[in-house]
């Protein structure tokens, strides 16, 4: 006896959609299995941690404001994905457009002026995001250089860049010396939408990107050039279309993206520029890209999910002494789930008796 | 009577759904040319592939001199005495005949002996070669020709070929021919895969049909017609296309003027100081042995490279040489590539999106940036209808459909669209012989409606059927256009080996 995979020449869309949850299911079962090797009541645990952040108004507040910026940024990733171009940088994208935005604010500090200064400061964060997503694009489309690395890298430069500018000439004098810049004025701060949390319009933003994005990937020809670069390279070309420049253009796209959900971040979520401004949220985006199958509504879904096992995490952190590094076991487990249920998506394993009878 | 040499015995291959080998009775006897004889898909590849270790059967055995054996990999099958030279060389090219030569060997005989045995085997059967040269210099031919020696030089009683003319030039062809007869005069087996089949009443003398994965006739080709093999591969009668050549009458649809394109990649083929010219209402084909510079003139005519020169290609006399690929589209232009699968389609899209692909630009399916869906299901219905494809579902993918399915999709979404100038590569290469007739009839209606229709080839008969003139490429050269009246395979054959060309200038490297 041995285990055959076997090619599937066509996917059933029962698969397509059962494999996230099946990937799903195995990580709840993993961590069913690590609570009880740690000591707690799993179900107590798993109760915790995936239904308790969804049991009241705060809770789903707080799991709304944490899937926004996942949703965001993760909606760009997959554009980049889909053709086949590697963006794994978000996390320095999204700083960067925090930082841009921010130097707005501070600019205008003290004497902010009308109703123009948020917007643009958006606009500024969605902007520094861009150019910073185009400089793997340009390595990678003039000289070659592998996105991957080059994005990747380049996190590290904004991280140093953001801890340097916040020690430094952006410093708060009035911070006790901490590494903050000043709170944002409240002209320069997004609206909340509800009195009493921490929900603002940065979620509908989202959910309005979704929708572009949907509509973008499935109805227009620059959604059919996105998925057929990625899908068959050559064809493209036999179609016309230009893979550089539309490395450019998605890289541009999701750069901009995740700038815009860094500045939602800084000048909603935080109200000021400081190093820990992000817990991960580039990197975590990259698993919401693959769980939501490189779809904007999957990511959307995808993006709520995650959210909630942050919100689990802080829960389990406060009421069950678990570490925060917990967290971050799921969410390399949902990886490793999802990249290998994926592959039931392409082949079908199948069990054979020896070949000589 | 002695036990046949190999034997198969009910052998059944499956993949998934798909049984490529359905109970297969295959016997193979010493010092015999066995054909193994089946339209493309029909089985014929997995079945050798089995015999050589590089596939398990699912069921069913294999008995090699009456007894049974288990070859789990290639280098099972050659110790049995089972060689095998592939349709695709695997060649380096940067090493020489001999360090090739020695890689595929299983032993650890030393390089300058291995020469001395090349140099031997290849004297003995007919195939010079020199075992100092490296084999990017060579062509196909003398390449098929290491292949060959490399398998004689284990000692092989059974030695299978796949498709091995496919490459060769009709003189060249002759040579394998003589080489043949000296193996088989050793008491050698030789099983022969092919569907061209005047070849193969001329050398076997026995014959295994395959259709659809089973063995469905066996039968002494020498005893029968090339029509009654065509039926027995194809299960019915198979009709000619109508098609009187003639000379040029219309006006010129597409130019080339000395076009001269250095090579995309190492070791690729230079167009040299091609021209040619395209009338309306003609069939202009373009023959050659691959590898000639026929997939450099294909991207250089559609813009998927573009010329040095604006003027290097005209398009209704309007210069296009630095236009992409749409823009030549735009003005009336439609291309087919070889490559079914990942060029001229992508496998995992649905029919509609393919006809997207290359209809996006001229076709009326986008508006306002917007795909217009029911536009492109509605097309695919007409290439459906006109062109008579089967298929399961209204919108499969297009890896869901057969070979000759998908190429009817890829010339009948462009056909559909009335260009004014065609270009076709391998128009019916791997396809079964009822869509090749539908192709090559839609092909000539095209051009008797006015059209200039380029067919590149590497299928003499075919061209032979649709083409008024032909011209044949040599190492990146182009020659005059021959009319086809009055024009034989021989003349043809002898261009294909370079006769007539201008020398080559020695390599730059």
């Amino acid at each position: 006896m041995r285990l055959v995979l076997e090619r599937r020449s066509e996917t059933p869309l029962a698969l397509r959609l059962g494999s996230p949850l099946l990937a799903v299911t195995l990580t709840l079962a993993s961590a069913f299995v690590i609570f009880a090797a740690m000591g707690q009541d799993p179900l107590n645990a798993l109760h915790v941690y995936f239904i308790a952040p969804l049991s009241d108004s705060w809770g789903l507040q707080e799991v709304a404001v944490k899937a926004t910026p996942l949703v965001l940024i993760s909606v760009g990733l997959a554009l980049c994905y889909r053709s086949n171009n590697w963006n794994i940088g978000a996390e320095g994208q999204f700083l960067v457009g925090a930082m841009a935005g921010g130097w707005l604010a501070l600019a205008t500090h003290g004497a902010p002026d009308g109703p123009w200064l948020l917007p643009a400061m958006l606009a500024c964060g969605a902007l520094g995001g861009a150019l910073f997503a185009l400089i793997p694009a340009l390595l990678k489309t003039r000289f070659g250089a592998n996105e991957i690395l080059t994005s990747l890298m380049l996190v590290y430069v904004a991280e140093l860049l953001l801890d340097w500018l916040v020690r430094g000439p952006w410093r708060d004098p009035q911070g006790f010396n901490m590494p903050v810049t000043v709170t944002f004025e409240p002209e320069a701060v997004v609206p909340l939408l509800l009195e009493g949390g921490r929900l603002n319009i940065g979620t509908p933003i989202a959910l309005l990107v979704v929708a572009l994005l949907a509509v973008l990937v499935g109805r227009t020809l620059k959604g059919f050039e996105i998925r057929l670069v990625g899908e068959a390279p050559r064809a493209a070309r036999f179609a016309g279309f230009d893979e550089k420049k539309l490395t450019w253009t998605v890289f541009a796209i999701s750069g901009a993206l995740a700038g815009l959900a860094g500045i939602l971040e800084a000048a909603g979520t935080v109200r000021m520029l400081q190093p820990g401004i992000s817990p991960g949220y580039g990197f975590t985006a990259i698993i919401v890209a693959f769980l939501g199958r490189l779809n904007p509504v999957g990511c959307l879904v995808a993006g709520v999910f995650l959210a909630v096992t942050f919100i689990g995490a802080e829960n389990a952190q406060i009421m069950l002494r678990l570490p925060l590094d917990v967290t971050r076991v799921f969410q390399g487990l949902l990886l490793f789930y999802v990249l290998a249920c994926d592959t039931l998506l392409l082949y079908r394993p199948r069990l054979v008796r020896g070949a000589h009878a | 009577m002695p036990a046949p040499l190999i034997q198969t015995q009910q052998v059944v291959k499956r993949f998934g759904a798909l049984v490529a080998n359905d109970h297969v009775d295959l016997t193979v006897e010493a010092g015999e040319v066995h054909a193994l004889l089946g339209e493309n898909g029909a089985g014929k590849s997995t079945l050798v592939k089995m015999l050589y270790g590089l596939l398990q059967p699912d069921a069913g055995r294999i008995l090699w001199r009456g007894e049974k054996v288990v070859l789990d990999g290639p280098r099972a099958a050659r110790r049995r005495g089972i060689g095998m030279v592939f349709q695709h060389f695997s060649l380096f090219e940067a090493m020489t005949v001999a360090e090739n030569v020695a890689l595929a060997l299983d032993g650890d005989e030393p390089l300058p002996r291995i020469a001395a045995r090349l140099a031997e085997v290849s004297r003995a059967y007919g195939l010079p070669l020199e075992p100092g040269r490296e084999v990017w210099q060579l062509s196909v031919g003398e390449r098929q020709r290491i292949e060959i020696v490399r398998c004689l030089m284990q000692d092989p009683q059974l030695l299978i070929l796949d498709e091995p003319t496919s490459v060769l030039t009709p003189q060249e062809a002759e040579g394998l021919f003589a080489t043949l007869d000296r193996i088989r005069a050793e008491g050698r087996a030789v099983l022969y895969i092919s569907h061209k089949l005047e070849e193969v009443r001329r050398i076997c003398e026995a014959a295994t049909i395959l259709r659809h994965g089973k063995v469905v006739a066996r039968c002494d080709p020498r005893a029968e017609s090339a029509a009654s093999l065509a039926r027995m591969m194809v299960g019915s009668t198979v009709l000619g296309v109508t098609h009187e050549a003639a000379a040029p009458q219309g006006p010129v649809r597409l130019a080339v003027a000395s076009l001269s394109l250095p090579p995309a990649e190492a070791h690729g083929v230079a167009l040299r100081d091609v021209s040619l010219s395209l009338h309306g209402g003609e069939v202009l084909g373009i023959a050659g042995v691959a590898g000639n510079g026929q997939d450099e003139l294909f991207a250089a005519l559609s813009g998927e490279r573009l010329a040095p020169r604006a003027e290097a290609v005209l398009l209704d006399r309007r210069p296009v040489g630095r236009e992409g690929i749409n823009a030549r589209r735009r003005l009336g232009a439609a291309f087919v590539p070889e490559e079914r699968l990942g060029h001229a389609a992508a496998p995992r899209f649905p029919l509609s999106e393919n006809a997207l692909l290359s209809g996006h630009a001229a076709g009326g399916f986008v508006a306002g940036g917007l795909v217009r869906r029911g536009q492109l299901l509605g097309f695919v219905d007409e290439v459906t209808r006109t062109f008579d494809l089967r298929k399961g579902t209204r919108d499969p993918e297009a890896r869901a459909l057969s070979g000759g399915n998908l190429q009817k999709f890829t010339v009948g979404r462009e056909i559909l669209r009335r260009p004014m100038v065609l270009v076709v590569a391998q128009p019916t290469w791997g396809v079964d012989a009822g869509a090749a007739r539908r192709i090559r009839q839609a092909l000539l209606d095209l051009a008797a409606e006015g059209s200039g229709v380029l067919a590149i080839s590497q299928d003499l008969d075919e061209l032979l059927e649709i083409a008024d003139r032909i011209a044949v490429m040599f190492h990146g050269r182009l020659s005059a256009p021959l009319p086809v009246s009055g024009l034989t395979r021989e003349t043809l054959g002898l261009l294909m080996g370079g006769s007539g060309f201008p020398a080559d200038a020695p390599e730059a490297a």
